[in-house]
C-alpha cells in the first residue's frame, strides 16, 4: 500500500557563512512512525529539523506538507501547520507554574486556566504523562521539564512532533517512560522525529531511521532490517584519505599521568567517571566521542579550570620526579613550571579576548611578568608580531580586535600563543572546528611540529578521518568514561564508532 | 517565485571598521540631534528653543560666579564617573555610587564634628580624606564580596546598600549628630574641617583633575588595569589566564568605593560644610550617564561632566527668568544618553535596505 507523507522535504541547502550546514537533503515523514534522525555532532540534524519548525528557513529547497507547498518562516508558521519542536535547551519560564507555560503565547485561552487545567488533564492521560500543572517549573526535575514542553506542543495541537536528543538528559528509567510516551503518540497517529546519536535507543523505538553525514543525506532504512554496526558505517562513512604526515618521535616517554579522574557538575551529573590515561611526550593522543561526553571537562580539568570530585593527574619531570596537579588552579600549575598549554574549544569565550588586539592577548600569558604594576607591553607586542608573520595572521595590525578577525585567523592567534610558552603538555579542543582547510593543515603541521619537539599533545577532535592519521593514540569517551585507547595505525573508523556509541557493559550496570 | 528566497526589508550588517575621525564625528552630532530634540518640550511649554539655550548658556558660563558654580557642579559627577568607571569596565554593575558617596561622607563628618579641636587643619583633613575613601571602599566591597562568594546580583544589592547609607545618615542627622534639639540637623563645620579654595572654588577640583590622568593611566597602563578589561570581556577567558575573578573584583570595588568616598568627603567639607542624608544628591545615579557618554574614557568625562554641569545650572536660571521647570535639563540629559547610546549601534552596524532593482541601499 502507497502511504502518503504527511512531510516531505526536497533539496533542502542551508549554508553558514561558506559552510554548508545541509546540502541538498531529502526526507520523509508519514504519519503514525517515529523516525530516528541519526548522525554525528554536526552533521546538520539539529539545522534541518529548526528548519522544519521554523527557526532557520532553507537557502533553497522546498517542504511539502500533504502533499502542498508550504512555506514556515517562524515557529509560529509552523505552529499553524501542526509541527511542533522540543529543543534541547527547554525554553520555559521557571517562575511560572506548568500550566502558565503551556499557554504561554497562546492568546485565545485568555488565561483561563481552569479550562487549560482539564485539557492538560486530557492530554496527560491520553499518552501516559505525570505532570502537576499547577506547579512551578523552577521545583521541576529535568525530565519533568522535558514533559511539560512536550506537553505544551501537544496543546497546541500539533501532529508532529520534532524531539531534539531527548534523552541526553534522562535516567534509563525517565528514557524508558518517555519511549511509551512516544509509542502512544504513535499508536494515536502522531508522526515523530527524535534527534539522536545514542544507536541501542534508535534500534529500540524507531521505525526508520534517516541518516546524515557531514550535512549530506547518506539513506534511510526501516529500522527492522538494520543493525548498529550497519548504522554506524552509514554514520562515519569510508574513511578518506587526508595525507596528514605522521612522523615516529623516537623516544616517548611518561609525560602525563592521569588516574581515576572524576568530576560531577552542578546539576549533580557525573561529567567524568574515573578517567585513566598516560600521555606520552613525542604523541598525539587523539580524544574521540559524541560531543558532551566529557571532553570539555577532561580538558578543564587537567588545565586546573574544571574542580575534580577524585582522582590524580601527575605530570611527570624530564628527569623522571612527578608533581601532582590535581586541585591546582591555573596560575600554581604555572608557577609549578609545568608548561600546560590549552586550546579551548571557545576561543573567543574562554582562550582570548575579543575586545583586544593580538598584543592584548599575547599579554594573557604574560601580564604578570616584569616588575612593579605598569604593564610591560614590549615583549608581547614582539610575541605578536612573530606570530603574525610566521603564521601569516591577516589583521590589519597588532592591536586590531581579534573578534573582528576570520575564524582561522582567530585560531591561529591562540594556537600560535599558546606554543610561544613551549609547553610540556598541549591540550587542544576542536582546533580545526569552523576552519577552512588550508588553516586546518596549518593547525595540523603545527601540532605535529609540537609532538616532534617532544610535547605530549592531546587533541580532541570530531573529525574520525583526521583523528585517525593525525593521531598516534586514540582515546575514546563514552559517557564520561573511558570506552577505549587505541593505536590509530591499527584501529578503524567502524572500531572508533562502536566505542563511541555504545556504553560498554560497566556502564549498563552502574545505572541499574 | 518571489515567495522562496525573499529579503528582508531592512537587514544590518556588522562594520569590520570605522576609522575614529568619522566615530567621532558621529557622536558629536548625536549631541546636536540631542540639543535639536531638546527644542520639543521647550516649545511645547511654549518658549523659543533659541532664547531658553541662549539663557542656559549664559546662566552658566557667562560670568565668573557662574561658571565656579557650574564647576561645583561638575566636580562630584567627575569623581564619581571616575570611581563608576572600572567597575562597568569590569561588567560590574555598580550603582551604588550613591551610597558609597554618602557613606565616605559620614566617616569625614565624623572627624569634622569630633576632631576639628584636636588636631591640625591638614591632619584633620588628611583623616577626614582617609575616612572618607576606607568607610567607602568597605561599603563598596561588602556587595563585591557576596557577589564573588555567592554570586549575588551586584546591581540589586549595591541599589539596595544605597537606601541603607541614606537611612543611617538620617538617622545620625535626626540622633546622634543632631546639633540643636529639634532642628534635625547636624551643626556647620567647623572652618578646620573645610576644604581650602583654590581660585575661589573649593580645591577638589584639582583632587578630581589629578584623579582623571590616575585613573587614565590605571586602567590603560596596569596590570591591575589589565585584569579589569579581561574581566569585562569575559569571565572565563579571565579565569582561563590564572586570574583570581572574584579577589579582582572585590579590589576593583573597593577602589571604586574608596573613590566614591572621596567624593563624599569633597562635598561635605568643600561645597556643603555639613551633613544631611541627600547629600549624594543623584550624582552616584547621574555620573553612570557620564561614564557612559565618555565610553568609560576619562578625559572625555571631564567634557561629559562639564556639559551636564552647565545644563543643569543653565536650568536653574532658566526657571528663574523664564519659568521654564528645571527639569527640562533632566529631559534634555536623558534625550542625550538615547541619542549617544544609539548613536553607537550605527557606529558598530550599518542598515541595508533591500530596493526594488536588487541593488542593495547601505545607509
Amino acid at each position: 500500500m502507497e502511504k502518503k507523507p504527511i512531510i516531505e522535504m526536497r533539496g533542502i541547502t542551508k549554508r553558514f557563512g561558506q559552510v554548508a550546514a545541509n546540502d541538498d537533503i531529502n526526507l520523509e515523514l508519514y504519519c503514525g512512525e517515529i523516525l530516528a534522525l541519526l548522525g554525528e555532532n554536526g552533521s546538520g540534524k539539529t539545522t534541518l529539523m529548526n528548519m522544519l519548525s521554523g527557526i532557520y528557513q532553507p537557502d533553497s529547497g522546498e517542504i511539502y506538507e500533504n502533499g502542498e507547498r508550504i512555506y514556515i518562516r517562524s515557529p509560529h508558521d509552523a505552529f499553524l501547520h501542526g509541527i511542533g519542536m522540543i529543543h534541547q535547551h527547554y525554553k520555559l519560564i521557571e517562575v511560572f507554574t506548568a500550566a502558565q507555560n503551556i499557554i504561554l503565547g497562546l492568546d485565545e485561552e485568555k488565561m483561563d486556566l481552569a479550562k487549560t487545567n482539564v485539557r492538560v488533564k486530557e492530554i496527560c492521560d491520553r499518552y501516559g504523562f505525570e505532570i502537576d500543572p499547577a506547579r512551578k517549573v523552577y521545583d521541576m526535575s529535568v525530565s519533568q521539564k522535558q514533559t511539560i514542553e512536550i506537553v505544551k506542543v501537544l496543546y497546541r495541537g500539533a501532529e508532529i512532533l520534532i524531539l531534539d536528543e531527548p534523552t541526553a538528559v534522562l535516567t534509563p528509567q525517565e528514557t524508558q517512560k518517555l519511549f511509551n510516551v512516544l509509542r502512544n503518540m504513535k499508536e494515536d497517529g502522531k508522526a515523530i522525529i527524535i534527534i539522536t546519536h545514542k544507536l541501542n535507543e534508535v534500534m529500540e523505538v524507531s521505525d526508520r531511521v534517516a541518516v546524515l553525514r557531514k550535512g549530506r543525506y547518506v539513506g534511510c532504512v526501516d529500522t527492522k532490517d538494520t543493525d548498529p554496526q550497519a548504522l554506524t558505517d552509514m554514520m562515519v562513512g569510508h574513511s578518506v584519505s587526508l595525507n596528514i604526515d605522521r612522523p615516529r618521535y623516537e623516544h616517548p616517554e611518561k609525560r602525563l599521568i592521569v588516574e581515576n579522574l572524576t568530576c560531577i557538575d552542578d546539576e549533580g551529573v557525573k561529567k567524568l567517571d574515573s578517567v585513566s590515561f598516560t600521555a606520552y611526550s613525542g604523541e598525539i593522543l587523539g580524544v574521540a566521542g559524541i560531543s558532551g561526553s566529557g571532553q570539555k571537562e577532561l580538558l578543564e580539568a587537567m588545565s586546573g579550570l574544571y574542580p575534580l570530585r577524585e582522582g590524580s593527574i601527575r605530570f611527570v619531570n624530564d628527569d623522571g620526579s612527578e608533581k601532582e596537579l590535581a586541585g591546582l588552579p591555573p596560575m600554581k600549575i604555572r608557577k609549578a613550571g609545568v608548561g600546560m598549554a590549552f586550546v579551548p574549544e571557545d576561543r573567543l569565550g574562554m582562550g582570548l579576548v575579543g575586545s583586544m588586539g593580538m598584543t592584548g592577548n599575547m599579554m594573557l600569558r604574560s601580564w604578570k611578568d616584569g616588575k612593579g604594576a605598569l604593564l610591560h607591553k614590549k615583549d608581547p607586542n614582539a610575541l605578536a608580531k612573530k606570530i603574525l608573520e610566521e603564521l601569516d595572521v591577516v589583521t590589519p595590525d597588532v592591536n586590531f580586535p581579534v573578534r573582528k578577525l576570520s575564524g582561522g585567523n582567530v585560531q591561529k592567534v591562540l594556537v600560535g600563543r599558546e606554543i610561544s610558552i613551549g609547553p610540556a603538555v598541549l591540550l587542544t579542543a576542536y582546533a580545526v572546528r569552523g576552519l577552512d582547510i588550508n588553516t586546518s593543515y596549518t593547525i595540523y603541521n603545527l601540532l605535529t611540529e609540537q609532538k616532534m619537539k617532544g610535547v605530549a599533545v592531546i587533541y580532541v577532535g570530531e573529525d574520525l578521518d583526521v583523528l585517525l592519521e593525525l593521531a598516534d593514540r586514540i582515546l575514546v569517551l563514552c559517557g564520561g568514561q573511558v570506552s577505549g585507547i587505541v593505536d590509530a595505525r591499527k584501529t578503524t573508523k567502524d572500531e572508533i564508532g562502536l566505542l563511541m556509541t555504545q556504553f560498554n557493559s560497566k556502564e549498563e550496570k552502574a545505572h541499574e | 517565485m518571489s515567495e522562496e528566497v525573499r529579503t528582508p526589508l531592512i537587514r544590518l550588517e556588522k562594520r569590520s571598521g570605522m576609522d575614529k575621525k568619522k566615530v567621532w564625528a558621529i557622536r558629536v552630532a548625536s549631541i546636536l540631534v540631542a540639543l535639536i530634540l531638546g527644542c520639543i518640550p521647550m516649545i511645547i511649554s511654549g518658549n523659543n528653543p533659541f532664547s531658553a539655550y541662549g539663557v542656559i548658556i549664559q546662566g552658566s558660563l557667562s560670568r565668573p560666579v557662574y561658571i565656579r558654580q557650574t564647576i561645583k557642579i561638575a566636580i562630584p559627577l567627575l569623581g564619581c564617573a571616575l570611581a563608576i568607571a572600572p567597575c562597568f569596565k569590569m561588567r560590574f554593575w555598580n550603582i551604588g555610587a550613591e551610597g558609597q558617596i554618602t557613606i565616605g561622607a559620614m566617616c569625614a563628618t565624623y572627624f569634622a564634628l569630633y576632631w576639628y579641636d584636636k588636631v591640625p587643619h591638614v591632619v584633620l583633613l588628611l583623616i577626614m580624606f582617609l575616612a572618607a575613601v576606607i568607610g567607602g571602599g568597605i561599603w563598596a566591597l561588602i556587595p563585591a564580596f557576596f557577589k564573588a562568594k555567592w554570586n549575588t546580583n551586584e546591581t540589586l544589592f549595591t541599589l539596595m546598600m544605597n537606601y541603607i547609607a541614606i537611612g543611617i545618615v538620617a538617622w545620625l542627622q535626626g540622633g546622634p549628630w543632631e546639633g540643636r534639639k529639634g532642628s534635625q540637623l547636624i551643626p556647620m563645620f567647623n572652618d578646620a574641617a573645610r576644604l581650602p579654595d583654590v581660585f575661589k572654588v573649593h580645591c577638589g577640583w584639582i583632587v578630581v583633575l589629578v584623579l582623571v590622568v590616575l585613573m587614565y593611566i590605571y586602567m590603560n597602563k596596569t596590570k591591575q588595569g589589565y585584569e579589569i578589561a579581561v574581566i569585562g570581556d569575559s569571565v572565563n577567558t579571565a579565569r582561563y589566564a590564572g586570574m583570581n575573578v572574584g579577589q579582582i573584583m572585590m579590589r576593583t570595588m573597593f577602589i571604586s568605593g574608596a573613590i566614591s568616598g572621596l567624593v563624599g568627603f569633597l562635598t561635605v567639607s568643600g561645597a556643603n560644610y555639613t551633613l544631611f542624608s541627600g547629600v549624594a544628591d543623584g550624582v552616584g545615579f547621574t555620573a553612570i550617564t557620564v561614564a557612559w557618554l565618555s565610553q568609560l574614557n576619562s578625559f572625555a568625562m571631564i567634557a561629559i561632566s562639564m556639559m551636564l554641569a552647565v545644563l543643569e545650572k543653565g536650568a536653574n536660571t532658566l526657571q528663574t527668568r523664564l519659568q521654564v521647570p528645571a527639569s527640562i535639563s533632566d529631559i534634555i540629559t536623558g534625550i542625550l544618553l538615547f541619542t549617544m547610546l544609539s548613536c553607537e549601534f550605527f557606529i558598530n552596524y550599518r542598515i541595508i535596505f533591500r530596493s526594488r532593482t536588487g541593488k542593495e541601499e547601505k545607509v
